[in-house]
């Protein structure tokens, strides 16, 4: 491909690094069984069962796969509300 | 000391498999090295033609295992390689005429008198994968540097772990250093990142591997080929041996191949 029809299609990476982006995704899934969807129920439960022991704030949870080698490893962010937050509230 | 099981696989078919298991035995063999290799595509054989042994088959696979033949009868020796042998697939039956136990027992009457039994495994992760699994010491694993190829190739990757045959070894086959350089194709460090696993084997694309499978001699034995040093390079390596992997950056420039004209034996 020429650089004028990157340009032209206002195309940032190369293909090899869109292949590799887009492996990395798939192998995730493909090596958990956990669809994209699956991973937001499974978000959406655990905001629902954690936040019946603490406040947290539930559009910050972040929940990702993570990949050591072949290990995956679920990786998930819960911020709590503080109670100095609360009281500003 | 008894022979050890190599079993080729790749999940996705057309990536190399056959054309591996037929230069990786040849140059086993040519090393002196006492070799089998046993077609496991039931139905869909070819490393006969690969070999070049096509026109000496008698009895193959499926009737060692039900007992129309002696193993020896269904053992093709190669006249060039007199200790290569092929035990060619059966071509009008299908995977299930052969179980995974059968190819375990098979694999058990050859040790004692083979270093190395190589089985070219089908595509698919089905039956003919399961059979060809089951006798295996080793697993080596075919991919190109191909999007589907190496999702496959992870797929395998994991179920040979699962049958606890693992760690499996990669071998990245048909690679394009021109497109590597260009971004247009994955590169080896993409994909060993992706895998995370050992490799074994780095190999060119090489239009000198068709010319080779048309005459049914493999390129392992041609000395001058790229792709032929690196099938060289992965026996010695599931020989114990210590070999460097080969730059490929040379390849297809016309300064490259000069500067190989006068480095003969190079990487």
């Amino acid at each position: 491909m020429g650089s004028w029809l990157d340009r032209l299609f206002h195309r940032e990476t190369n293909s090899a690094q869109q292949a590799k982006d887009r492996l990395a995704l798939v192998l995730i899934h493909d090596r958990t069984d956990l669809s994209p969807g699956t991973l937001e129920s499974l978000k959406n439960e655990l905001i629902e069962v954690i936040s019946r022991y603490v406040e947290i704030e539930p559009e910050a949870v972040r929940i990702e796969m993570s990949q050591e080698g072949r290990e995956q490893r679920l990786l998930a962010d819960i911020p709590l509300r503080t109670k100095q937050r609360r009281r500003t509230t | 000391m008894p022979a050890k099981v190599i079993t080729v696989t790749s999940g996705k078919g057309g990536v190399g498999k056959t054309t591996a298991t037929a230069n990786i035995g040849a140059a086993m063999a040519a090393n002196g090295h006492k070799v089998v290799c046993i077609d496991a595509d039931i139905g869909l054989r070819n490393l006969d033609v690969v070999l070049g042994l096509e026109n000496r088959i008698v009895y193959d696979l499926v009737d060692v295992v039900e007992g129309r033949c002696r193993l020896r009868q269904a053992m093709i020796r190669d006249k060039r390689l007199p200790e290569l042998y092929l035990i060619p697939a059966a071509q009008t039956r299908d995977k299930s005429a052969v179980s995974p136990s059968d190819m375990v027992r098979l694999c058990n009457d050859l040790r004692e008198e083979h270093d190395y039994i190589l089985i070219d495994s089908p595509a698919g992760i089905e039956r003919g994968f399961r059979n060809a699994l089951a006798p295996a010491d080793i697993v080596v694993v075919i991919t190109n540097p191909e999007i589907s190829a190496v999702r496959d190739a992870d797929r395998i990757i994991g179920l040979v772990e699962s049958e606890e045959k693992g760690p499996a070894r990669l071998v990245l086959n048909r690679i394009k250093p021109a497109m590597v350089k260009r971004g247009e194709m994955l590169s080896t460090e993409d994909v060993l990142e992706l895998l995370a696993v050992e490799l074994l084997g780095l190999v060119p694309d090489d239009e000198v591997v068709v010319v080779s499978t048309n005459r049914g001699l493999p390129i392992a034995l041609d000395g001058k080929s790229k792709a032929g040093q690196a099938f060289r390079n992965i026996a010695r390596r599931l020989n114990g041996e210590q070999v460097a992997f080969m730059s490929l950056d040379d390849n297809g420039s016309f300064l490259g191949r000069l500067k190989g004209l006068f480095s003969p034996g190079g990487n």
